[in-house]
């Protein structure tokens, strides 16, 4: 018998989180992001929390709506351009900000959910990233040693999802949403379809529902479109 | 004088059969426009896609289906997506054979910068640093100076590195050029730029052969 991580709802999904603690979010933009957990947080109001997400959420959605309210005392983030209030924050010395390579920022996540305490990378040597790290060559070429991340919090969306955590993402929604699963202490899944245990098949599961504490149906999704780049249509 | 699509122009011609690519944002977006038919191509989005099509027709936007500038794009047939672990060990695994980047500034021992001014604009790194520590074949897509008229082929950088001794080849509305011996090598002149043109918008030190031909595009 499947191990059961279903929850009521956003309300129970989210039971536990306090100020000052470490959460990580997945999603790229605004594409793959936890949104109901996100507003559960806005109402929650909880306070001077770490963020480790690879973006910050545009003005007024994603982790931008964190920011309105001066919920985020530091944000662990690769990319952070599409946000003004992110960077007036920053700017001004408000919000503490780490910014990290991308793929090391995956890396680091995916290293701290597998139990790997930190890696060589060449990303970032030479740079301000590689300021006070371990740097060792390794045939010839520097490396510097990055350390795993975890979180007391995962905040993971996923398109399906079952009773036993079991998640499949669709398209770039994947993002780093598999990885930080994998390194919250507690990983709360929110789904688009909750679907009955033996839906999915097995081969085609993306996250085990081992890395998943809890699980529920998001109510409802706005999936903002960030750039809406399209062609016209051939007459 | 190039335009930004006349970049794109030249720097598609630097890409090879069966050959794995990865295009950041800005200009280097654009070659995937001008690649020739029949070229057997595949372009990485570091978000997660191996084989991104064009934006999609309008009202078929799918907002699950994005490029790293968060552009809105099509999945072409034998496409894949993978979390950004994966597509990280693509790239610092060397499997993209060639990466194509915008930057602020690149020196004249292949430096670049393109992710900070200190004190004014903080976009953060992205996934650069990562592409330009591991990519085997980096070609710069930039204007040749910046909004003030400076020069962004420097002795040396003076904004915050993205990379180290990384760049081999910088594609410019002026001119293609190649970083090698701690110099800039000209190789090509844009339709109706002379030697002296790119000489005066140069000041890292350049190197200029006898016959500079112009580009064929």
């Amino acid at each position: 018998m499947a191990i059961s991580k279903l929850v009521s709802g956003v309300k129970e999904a989210c039971k536990g989180v306090e100020d000052g603690m470490t959460l990580m979010l997945g999603g790229f933009g605004l594409c793959g992001i936890p949104e109901n957990c996100i507003e559960e947080l806005v109402r929650l109001g909880v306070k001077d929390v770490t963020c480790i997400s690879n973006n910050a959420g545009v003005d007024n959605f994603g982790l931008g709506r964190l920011l309105q309210g001066h919920q985020i005392r530091k944000m662990i983030s690769s990319y952070v351009g599409e946000n003004d209030e992110f960077e007036r924050q920053m700017l001004s010395g408000e919000l503490e900000v780490d910014l990290i390579p991308q793929g090391s920022l995956a890396e680091r996540c995916r290293a701290g959910g597998a139990g790997i305490p930190a890696f060589y990378t060449p990303a970032g040597f030479g740079t301000e990233v590689a300021e006070g790290k371990e740097v060792r060559e390794f045939d010839g070429k520097p490396h510097i040693l990055e350390s795993a991340l975890t979180s007391e919090f995962a905040f993971v969306k996923a398109w399906r999802g079952d009773e036993a955590g079991n998640l499949v993402y669709k398209a770039t929604a994947r993002n780093f949403n598999p990885m930080m699963a994998m390194a919250g202490k507690i990983t709360i899944a929110e789904v688009e379809e909750l679907v009955p245990l033996g839906t999915i098949d097995p081969n085609e599961i993306h996250t085990p529902g081992i890395f998943v504490q809890r699980i529920f149906q998001g109510d409802s999704y706005e999936k903002r479109i960030e750039q809406r780049t399209v062609r016209p249509h051939k007459n | 004088m190039l335009d930004k699509n006349g970049i794109a122009t030249r720097i598609a011609q630097e890409v090879e059969d069966g050959q794995y690519v990865n295009l950041g944002i800005g200009i280097p977006t654009l070659v995937a426009n001008h690649i020739p038919e029949g070229l057997n191509v595949e372009f990485q989005s570091e978000n997660g896609i191996l084989g991104m099509g064009p934006f999609p027709f309008e009202g078929s936007e799918d907002a699950d289906l994005i490029n790293a500038g968060k552009q809105t794009i099509t999945a072409l047939p034998g496409a894949v997506y993978f979390d950004s672990a994966t597509s990280f060990a693509m790239i610092r695994g060397r499997h993209v054979q060639l990466t194509v980047l915008g930057a602020m500034e690149v020196s004249e021992t292949g430096d670049i910068a393109n992710w900070k001014i200190p004190g004014k604009m903080v976009k953060g790194m992205g996934g650069a640093m990562d592409l330009v520590a591991s990519a085997d074949n980096i070609v710069v897509a930039m204007m040749h100076t910046n909004r003030a008229g400076e020069s962004k082929l420097l002795p040396q950088c003076s904004l915050p590195l993205t990379g180290v001794a990384c760049v081999k080849r910088v594609v410019t509305n002026l001119a293609v050029l190649d970083i090698k011996d701690g110099a800039f090598h000209l190789v090509e002149r844009a339709p109706g730029v002379s030697v002296e043109d790119i000489r005066a918008a140069t000041a890292g030190e350049l190197i200029v052969p006898d016959s500079v031909p112009e580009m064929q595009l």
